[in-house]
């Protein structure tokens, strides 16, 4: 592996912006960077700008928990999550740029009946999709992870779990920049500071947008930016079903390596994995209401270190040193939204709730395909946009595991 | 952040539930919408940027459903004209 880690700043060129692209990208995230990514690497399309408002990487993928894993309820989720992981396992290698892909396993914890009969039937549910499951009892919980406290006298007692051992964490700046370096080195340029204020029109198709370093005209558009994507969509005219919420994360001081995996719980709301530094990553459910503000409420944070100190008593005396939030697109299924839009030329790629992270190379790949086509991937033609008039939805409410 | 319950006065907004976003009519001639028109209706929500008309309920309180204007960028507490109007 090459040069891994050096400053940003050597891994791209800020080129300005020419005055045309064959493609514009809105948003240099990890989705965004990755699409342009692939957009030159499978298919050959380098005349492409990714505009970000901001700095590269400093939106969701700077803000996220890392979580990697497929193990979704659905055969439609199933597939592209599947997709992703796939990619993931090759990714360090095929990037040259060592992303510190750790398949740790991704526990997630049950505590009530009910939850048992869903982790089960997703257990059985992933293994026919040829993803790998595994249903554990509470003792083997504590085999797995020694540190989970699983003592039937708390509050809610674990009963049991499921494992995937292909899940697990990256690092989310590496991941970031090694798509942005290799992007770069294609061709596509990078522009920060570059807000996209309005689309330009000829009737129902777009050729440009609109900027705040002047107009680029462009052959197809594709948006990619989380918590802001129905913004986006209505400057470009039209709607989405999407609600944009905070979503709140925090991290301990560095610790001795004390989580050996990450584990989640649906029903007590927290999630938690080390990170290669050290510290203890968490994070929880959505903040109930509607906001841009990248805050949430304080309680959110209490509740979810209540949970965390319950299932694990050992971080009992460790600090909290920083806490912060993301602002997250919420589609009624808890699916991503991936494919045409009612205009011409313009594509979408938003939806991806409090899972967006996972699906980095994933939607990258098959946004990729979509806006190379014209036409769907076939792994994201069910995450269209006609599927809220059609009623073919898919419900990923419970794989996605953090409460929407 | 404090919601200004019209009965009980300001309280944490730990007390509330949030109902999402007020003024959303029922389709006028429900027999006859078809898919899209209730597509519309039951996945459609306004998710504006800035002020935005709100049902919160203070279901640890009063209980009682009320309508609030809100800012989703900086959580300030703001009036919305013709807020008891649906659109």
């Amino acid at each position: 592996m090459a040069e891994p880690h050096q400053h940003p700043e050597h891994l791209w060129r800020n080129p300005e912006p020419k005055r045309a692209y064959d493609v514009v990208i809105v948003g240099a995230g990890g989705h965004g960077l990755a699409t342009a990514y692939y957009l030159a690497k499978n298919h050959g399309i380098t005349n492409v700008a990714v505009l970000e408002r901001g700095w590269l990487a400093g939106g969701n993928v700077a803000r996220n928990t890392t979580v990697i894993r497929s193990n979704y309820l659905w055969d439609e989720s199933a597939a592209i999550y599947e997709h992703s992981l796939k990619l993931w396992e090759g990714l360090s290698e095929e990037l040259d740029y060592d992303i510190l892909f750790s398949q740790r396993g991704v526990l997630n914890l049950v505590h009530s009946l009910g939850d048992m009969r869903e982790g089960r039937r997703r257990v059985s549910a992933n293994r026919l999709n040829g993803i790998d499951a595994e249903w554990l009892t509470t003792e083997e919980v504590k085999a797995f992870c020694p540190i989970v406290n699983t003592s039937p006298d708390v509050r809610y007692p674990v009963m049991g779990g499921t494992l995937q051992r292909r899940g697990g964490i990256a690092k989310h700046d590496y991941v970031a920049w090694a798509f942005a370096r290799k992007a770069d080195e294609m061709g596509v340029d990078l522009i920060q500071n570059c807000e996209v204020t309005g689309f330009d029109r000829e009737g129902n198709r777009v050729v440009g947008v609109q900027t705040n370093r002047g107009p680029i005209a462009a052959g197809r558009v594709g948006i990619c930016a989380a918590g802001h994507s129905t913004v986006l969509a209505s400057m470009a005219g039209f709607d989405l079903p999407i609600q944009s919420h905070p979503l709140q994360a925090l991290v301990s001081e560095l610790l001795e390596p004390v989580l050996n995996c990450v584990v989640m719980s649906n029903a007590v709301h927290v999630y938690v994995s080390q990170a290669h530094k050290g510290e203890l990553v968490m994070g929880a459910g959505i903040d109930p209401y509607n906001s841009y503000a990248q805050r949430g409420s304080p309680h959110v944070i209490e509740y979810q270190l209540a949970a965390a100190v319950e299932l694990f008593p050992i971080f009992s005396r460790a600090h909290v040193v920083r806490t912060w939030a993301g602002i997250v697109d919420v589609a009624p299924d808890a699916s991503p939204i991936l494919g045409l839009t009612p205009i011409e030329n313009l594509f979408i790629n938003c939806g991806w709730g409090t899972g967006g992270f996972k699906a980095t190379p994933g939607a990258g790949f098959v946004y990729a395909h979509t806006i190379a086509h014209g036409q769907p991937h076939a792994l994201n033609a069910p995450f269209a946009l006609e599927r809220f008039v059609t009623g073919a939805l898919i419900d990923e409410h419970g794989a996605a595991a953090v409460a929407h | 952040m404090l919601i200004p319950c019209p009965w009980c006065g300001d309280r944490e907004d730990i007390e509330f539930k949030y109902g999402g976003a007020a003024q959303i009519a029922y389709p006028t001639n429900p027999d006859s919408a078809d898919d899209a028109a209730w597509a519309r209706y039951v996945f459609f929500r306004p998710n504006p940027k800035g002020k935005m008309a709100e049902r919160w309920v203070h279901s640890a309180g009063c209980r009682r459903w009320f309508n609030l204007g809100r800012d989703t960028v900086t959580h300030e507490i703001t009036s919305i004209p013709d807020m008891g109007q649906r659109r």
